[in-house]
């Protein structure tokens, strides 16, 4: 099961006046882990919705494996920064709902592969943040998504918690070679995650940078030239073009 | 002490004081401080009571007023409910609907008695337009205002997963409005028991109410005491049911966890 292939061709975004994205030109081919960050309200998160058609594009077009594409697709998932899972459903029946004809073996096996089969017959309110959240990504597995898009899902986690849940999506996305794509403020998440990070700044691509390091990655030099050269970029002050 | 007998003696707590005034009001009464004429003692309205429990009126009064709140009850909730759910699911409806509904809401239903009387006599519509009037505006609010507050969120996480139409209805909408319905049906059983205790009272040939009014005018002080002591014992059924619901119906709810067997 292939990844989706994405195209993004001069897409705008405006929100009452305001212009949150200008004409973005934006590949990811399939199978591919892209990184965006930004600081807030740069419009990254605006980009994920736009590519998950939850918001249609003012300007632009928009190709899902070569065809145009309007809503949503039913091969994409999305992961929030929060995990939605339905309070009044079991973490089972939560699980559930992402499956393609509702079947519980397959929730089952969803919810094995993030290593929550023994806590199917709770209420999501018992768990803690991270496993919420681990509940929600095997949510989203449990349709074989072709195309899996993730808006701050680590944002509100402990570090350490954070790290587990990388290296998870990280070993997921090995294994189900789905398009993925993750919204992040943390520079040292995306280089960590991504074969390639953009940063968005003021509505436009500012950098496109292609991380070939090896996996697992470690914190080494090479690494943190990476982390270094995204995080001058973002913080650089702007460069006055008018 | 263990810990069990602990336990079985603080269940006991909230009936020390309902015993407590029992108790002086029994004595009070028998050493003649409190006229039987005011109030006529526990013993007495014992007496009374299983002096009309013996040819049956009594049971006959209580059943017929049981039925007439309960059958107001579900007219009036199931207008109120599927008031709320049309304008809560549809904004057209509730450009529509919502204002004449507030503005029909103000008016305090019980003043519409005279209408009432005129229009239906002391026949059973009287009680049951009176209950069902009364019920239908909290079930209204509190489904409408619940459904509106669903956590905007879950409902994009259900377009995600494309749930639509009547499942995006079942799964999301609905248990989402719960907790806020069941506050209207606690609320509204309240407003059901004080509409059928006024149209009971003023226009009936059956029922509590009317009991109390006819033993009024024969001074029978224990039956008016009975009346009254029978509705607070109603009003408390209502209560228990109200709490079943609650519980049964929210389990996922973090005030209404219980513990759940391992399957």
């Amino acid at each position: 099961m292939p990844g989706m292939h994405i195209q993004l061709k001069e897409a705008s975004k405006t929100f009452d006046q305001l212009r949150v994205l200008q004409r973005i030109n934006l590949e990811v081919k399939p199978g591919e882990f892209v990184a965006i960050v930004g600081k807030s309200g740069c419009g990254k998160s605006t980009l994920l919705r736009l590519i998950a058609g939850l918001e249609p594009l003012t300007e632009g077009t928009l190709l899902i494996d070569g065809k145009e594409a309007k809503g949503l697709h039913e091969d994409t998932r999305v992961m929030f920064q929060d995990s939605r899972l339905l309070p009044w459903k079991t973490v089972l029946d939560n699980v559930t709902i992402g499956v393609v004809g509702h079947d519980k073996q397959a929730a089952r096996t969803a919810l094995k592969l993030v290593g929550l089969e023994d806590k199917r017959h709770e209420w999501p309110s018992v768990l803690s943040g991270g496993q919420q959240q681990r509940v929600a990504l095997a949510r989203a597995l449990a349709g074989k998504p072709k195309l899996l898009l993730f808006d701050e899902p680590l944002g509100a986690l402990d570090a350490l918690t954070r790290l587990e849940m990388q290296n998870l999506i990280e070993s997921l996305w090995e294994e189900e070679k789905f398009t993925a794509i993750l919204v992040t403020h943390d520079v040292s998440e995306a280089v960590r995650l991504a074969d390639r990070v953009i940063v968005i700044k003021n509505g436009i691509i500012d950098l496109d940078v292609e991380i070939p390091l090896a996996r697992p990655r470690q914190v080494d030099q090479a690494f943190i030239h990476y982390q270094n050269t995204i995080l001058d970029r973002l913080m650089k002050k702007e460069i006055r073009r008018r | 002490m263990s810990q069990k007998t602990l336990r079985s003696l603080g269940s006991l707590i909230p009936w020390i004081i309902p015993v407590l005034v029992v108790t002086a009001w029994q004595l009070l009464g028998s050493l003649g401080i409190l006229s039987s004429q005011i109030l006529p003692t526990p013993a007495k309205v014992i007496e009374g009571t299983l002096r009309i429990a013996a040819d049956g009126s009594l049971y006959e009064y209580i059943w017929i007023s049981t039925k007439r709140a309960f059958i107001g009850f579900f007219i009036g909730g199931s207008i109120g409910f599927l008031l709320g759910l049309l304008n809560g699911l549809f904004p057209i409806a509730s450009r529509f609907l919502d204002t004449s509904v507030q503005m029909i809401r103000t008016i305090p239903h019980l003043a519409l008695v005279p209408l009432v009387i005129l229009w239906f006599g002391v026949e059973e519509e009287a009680k049951l337009f009176l209950v069902a009037l009364g019920v239908a505006f909290p079930i209204y609010l509190n489904t409408y205002h619940g459904i509106r507050n669903v956590d905007k969120g879950l409902i994009e996480m259900g377009r995600v997963y494309r749930l639509k139409g009547f499942s995006l209805f079942r799964q999301i909408l609905l248990p989402g409005a719960l907790p806020s319905i069941l506050v209207g049906v606690r609320y509204a059983l309240g407003v059901m028991w004080m509409s059928l205790i006024v149209a009971e009272t003023i226009a009936s040939d059956t029922g509590i109410g009317y009991m109390a009014t006819s033993a009024r005018e024969f001074m029978q002080m224990d039956i008016v005491v009975l009346s009254i002591l029978l509705y607070a014992l109603l009003g408390k059924l209502s209560d228990v049911i109200a709490s079943i619901l609650e519980r049964s119906w929210l389990q996922w709810h973090p005030n209404f966890y219980r513990k759940k067997k391992k399957a």
